[in-house]
This record gives structure tokens, C-alpha cells and sequence, in this order.
């Protein structure tokens, strides 16, 4: 009985954060597919100039570890911008998601057929729009196996965000670990949630696969 | 009776690096001609194609287009490929749309139509090819000569000047390809001005005004299909022509 009464004090703690990590992921994930696609672009499509800035930023945010963008986002720029934690850490994993996604959808932009953007051409589309109307509908579909991938990555890696104080469900099973001394129940109740989690994105990413698959 | 031509062609050159593919190419071409173009694998036809609608920057030589000269500097390519509906041996159908969104999109896109305006226009065109009982269907769910006739309804909706074929029937199986030339004759019917890359002899003989034969990157010999068929000047246009028209019949034959 005691033993219930703690697990169900420990999630309700914890599950205050999962708000907070569902956002933390969400505008990552968010940030993330906007360098990504941008940057997948300027790669693919770029002149010389734009594929290697595209390349430099891909190629040195992957060697680094997240945690350093978060560090360097939360004590370093943030004394020149106002960024409150939360700020600091999600648009830090969306840069490091950022450099992932740019890979993902520049092997999907390559692999959209070279004769789309031939026939975009030919019935009279500028460049950048046949890009928008036709290559990126196309890519999108092609990227999302992966990218549903870098999605679950992104949840899991949002605990990282934990280390500049932002109150996540990592951070909230931690603090209620140190009051109880019961880290057992405490980390065990956030696996369960970030299973639970998981599993949910899992199935939604998933259905959208199947709702827009591209016939080949 | 002189008209003016709809499309004019001057020594025109096209190189890929040190391969020269275009090597002084002539061709004028009245409203409502129907050209076949024949050659060798190799002999610039593809190119040529594509010189013409500027996909392929011409290295030298002028192209004109209803007396306006495209390859001037400053013309806006864009507006110029809307007048010249083109068709590819391989269809490129947009993958992620119906066969209806493939004919709209160029509409709604390019020409800037509402979209109740593009719906019913790109009706009316797959009806042009006989296809409005496939509008809903993805390219994946249509046959080989089915996507052909979406990508000439695609085509014909941005309402061309003068349309080019490449190769529009040899990715298509033999029981397929009249379907396709059908729609081409019914075209040339109406009066558009077409340049079909292709070694069907049965659709020259009957629909072309003239055949063209090159070779090398140059017009070797061109006429009648008739005049071309029976007595053609050159002994390569002669031999070249008996080739392929003898596969023709061994195809019909079987």
C-alpha cells in the first residue's frame, strides 16, 4: 500500500515535466527540420560558396557532442541574448538535430528522379519553384522513414537539456529521487514514460508514413 | 505562300566538354508542320530537343520562336518553355500527384489559374487524351501508355505554341505505343506544330509533312516522307532508312 502511494506521488511529480519534454522536442525537432531542410537545399542545389557553408555546418555540429551546443548556447550566448533555459536547450538540440536532418533529406533530395525537375523545367517552372511545387513534396515523402528516426532521437536526447536546469521529466525523476533516496521508482517511473512516449510517436509518425508514401 | 515560321533554327552548336553533339544545325518550321526527326543513336536528336527549349544552353547558333529570338541574352527562359510543350521517352510524371494534379499543377503554378479554373481545364485536357476516367489515379497506377498521354495532357495544358517528342513511344511495350500515337495523330489533326523524335515509320509515312534525317549533329537530308521513303538523295539517308523500317515491319510482322 505504501509502496503504491509512492509510485503514484513519484509520477505525479514527474509527470509535471512531461509537458516540458514534449516541448523541449517538439521545438527541436522543429528547429531542427527547418536548418535541415534549408541546409539540405543549399547542399543539393547551392553554388560552390552555399554547399560548403551548408557542408561546414553539417560536417562540425555531428563531431561535436550535444551537450557542448547546449553549454555553449546557455553560458556563452545567452549573456548576449535573453534565453531562459528552456530557449537555450531546445534551440540548441534543434541545431544538433539540425546537422542530422541535413543529411537525411540531402540523400532525399538526391534521390528524387534528376527527369522531375527536367519536366518542372519544361512546362515552364522557375528553379526554386519547381524545387517548392515538386522536388521537396517528393523528398519529404522520401525522408520521413529516417526522419521519424531522428524524431525518437530528438525525445530521448531532450533529457540532455537537464544539465542547464530545465525541468524536464529527467530532471523532475532526479530531484524527486534525491528527496525519496528511492532512485529506483524514480528513474523507473521516467522509463516508463519515455517508453510510453515513444511508443505514441512511434504510431503517429507511422501512420503518416503509410498516409503519404510515395508510389514509385 | 510564305508564312511566317514558328520556329526558326540557325547553325546551331551544343557541346558537353570536348563532345561536340550540335555541330551547325539548320531547321525553319511553318505552323502546323508535323516533323519527324530520324538519326543514329548518338546524332544529336535528344540534344537538339532540348537545345530548343533552353533545358540545354545552346553553346552557339540562334534559335527563333514566333520571331522572337530565344537564345538572345535577357529573355526570360521561363516564359519561353511555357510556349513549347515538350513529352519524354520516360513520361517523368510528378510521382506524388494524380494524373489530374499532374496536368493542374503547371496551371495553378505557372499560368496562375484558380483552382476551380485549373480543375476544369486539366478535365478537359485529360478528356483531349481520353484519360478522365483515370484522373484520381497515381503514375504507379497507370500504364505505360496511359502516363504518356497524362504527360502530353500535361504538356498541352500550358497551351503550347509548338510541341517536341522525344522518343515518346520506345519505353512502351508494342501493343501500347497506339494508344499514344494516336493521340499524336489527333493532334497533328488539330493542327499543332510537332517535332517527334521517333523511329515509328508508320506514324511518319502517314502524319509527318516532312522527315528529317541527321546525323552527327547535322541535317543530312530532309523532304517528304514520301520523297524519303522511296527516293532520298543521300545513299546514308537510303540505307539508314531501309535499316529501321525493316525492323518496323519485323516488329508488325510478329
Amino acid at each position: 500500500m505504501d509502496f503504491l502511494q509512492d509510485l503514484i506521488a513519484t509520477l505525479s511529480f514527474i509527470l509535471q515535466g512531461l509537458w516540458v519534454t514534449i516541448g523541449v522536442t517538439l521545438l527541436a525537432l522543429t528547429v531542427g527540420l527547418v536548418f535541415g531542410v534549408a541546409m539540405a537545399m543549399l547542399r543539393v542545389y547551392g553554388n560552390r560558396f552555399l554547399r560548403q557553408v551548408a557542408t561546414v555546418y553539417s560536417v562540425i555540429v555531428r563531431a561535436v557532442p550535444v551537450i557542448v551546443i547546449i553549454f555553449i548556447l546557455y553560458f556563452v550566448i545567452a549573456r548576449f541574448v535573453n534565453l531562459s533555459p528552456f530557449l537555450a536547450g531546445s534551440l540548441a538540440l534543434g541545431f544538433a538535430s539540425g546537422a542530422y536532418q541535413t543529411e537525411i533529406f540531402r540523400g532525399a533530395f538526391q534521390a528524387v528522379p534528376p527527369g522531375q525537375m527536367v519536366a518542372a523545367r519544361a512546362i515552364g517552372m522557375s528553379r526554386l519553384q519547381a524545387i517548392q511545387s515538386i522536388i521537396l513534396p517528393q523528398a519529404v515523402r522520401l525522408a520521413l522513414p529516417a526522419w521519424g528516426n531522428e524524431a525518437t532521437l530528438v525525445l530521448k536526447d531532450s533529457t540532455l537539456v537537464f544539465v542547464v536546469g530545465v525541468p524536464e521529466i529527467f530532471r523532475r525523476a532526479q530531484q524527486i529521487s534525491a528527496r525519496t533516496l528511492e532512485p529506483f521508482m524514480a528513474f523507473g517511473a521516467a522509463l516508463l514514460l519515455y517508453l510510453i512516449l515513444t511508443m505514441i510517436a512511434t504510431q503517429i509518425l507511422q501512420w503518416i508514413e503509410r498516409r503519404y508514401r510515395l508510389q514509385m | 505562300m510564305t508564312t511566317e515560321p514558328i520556329l526558326r533554327i540557325e547553325d546551331l552548336y551544343k557541346s558537353f566538354g570536348e563532345t561536340q553533339v550540335l555541330k551547325g544545325f539548320s531547321l525553319t518550321i511553318q505552323p502546323q508542320e508535323v516533323v519527324v526527326l530520324v538519326g543514329p543513336s548518338g546524332s544529336g536528336k535528344s540534344t537538339l530537343l532540348r537545345c530548343i527549349n533552353l533545358l540545354h544552353p545552346p553553346t552557339a547558333g540562334r534559335v527563333w520562336l514566333d520571331a522572337q529570338e530565344i537564345t538572345a541574352p535577357g529573355v526570360d527562359q521561363d516564359k519561353v518553355r511555357q510556349r513549347i510543350g515538350m513529352v519524354f521517352q520516360d513520361f517523368n510524371l510528378f510521382t506524388h500527384l494524380t494524373a489530374l494534379g499532374n496536368v493542374m499543377i503547371g496551371l495553378t503554378k505557372v499560368r496562375k489559374m484558380h483552382k476551380k479554373e485549373a480543375h476544369d481545364l486539366a478535365m478537359l485536357e485529360l478528356e483531349r487524351v481520353g484519360l478522365v476516367d483515370r484522373a484520381d489515379h497515381y503514375p504507379a497506377q497507370l500504364s505505360g501508355g496511359q502516363k504518356q498521354r497524362v504527360a502530353i495532357a500535361r504538356a498541352l495544358g500550358m497551351d503550347p505554341h509548338i510541341m517536341l517528342f522525344d522518343e515518346p513511344t520506345s519505353a512502351l511495350d508494342p501493343e501500347l505505343t497506339g494508344e499514344v500515337l494516336e493521340v499524336m495523330q489527333q493532334l497533328a489533326k488539330e493542327g499543332m506544330t510537332m517535332i517527334v523524335v521517333s523511329h515509328e515509320m508508320g506514324f511518319a509515312r502517314q502524319v509527318a509533312s516532312r522527315v528529317v534525317f541527321m546525323e552527327n549533329g547535322v541535317v543530312v537530308e530532309e523532304g517528304p516522307p514520301n520523297q524519303m521513303f522511296t527516293q532520298p538523295k543521300s545513299e546514308r539517308t537510303r540505307a539508314f532508312l531501309r535499316k529501321i523500317t525493316d525492323l518496323d515491319d519485323g516488329g508488325e510482322r510478329q
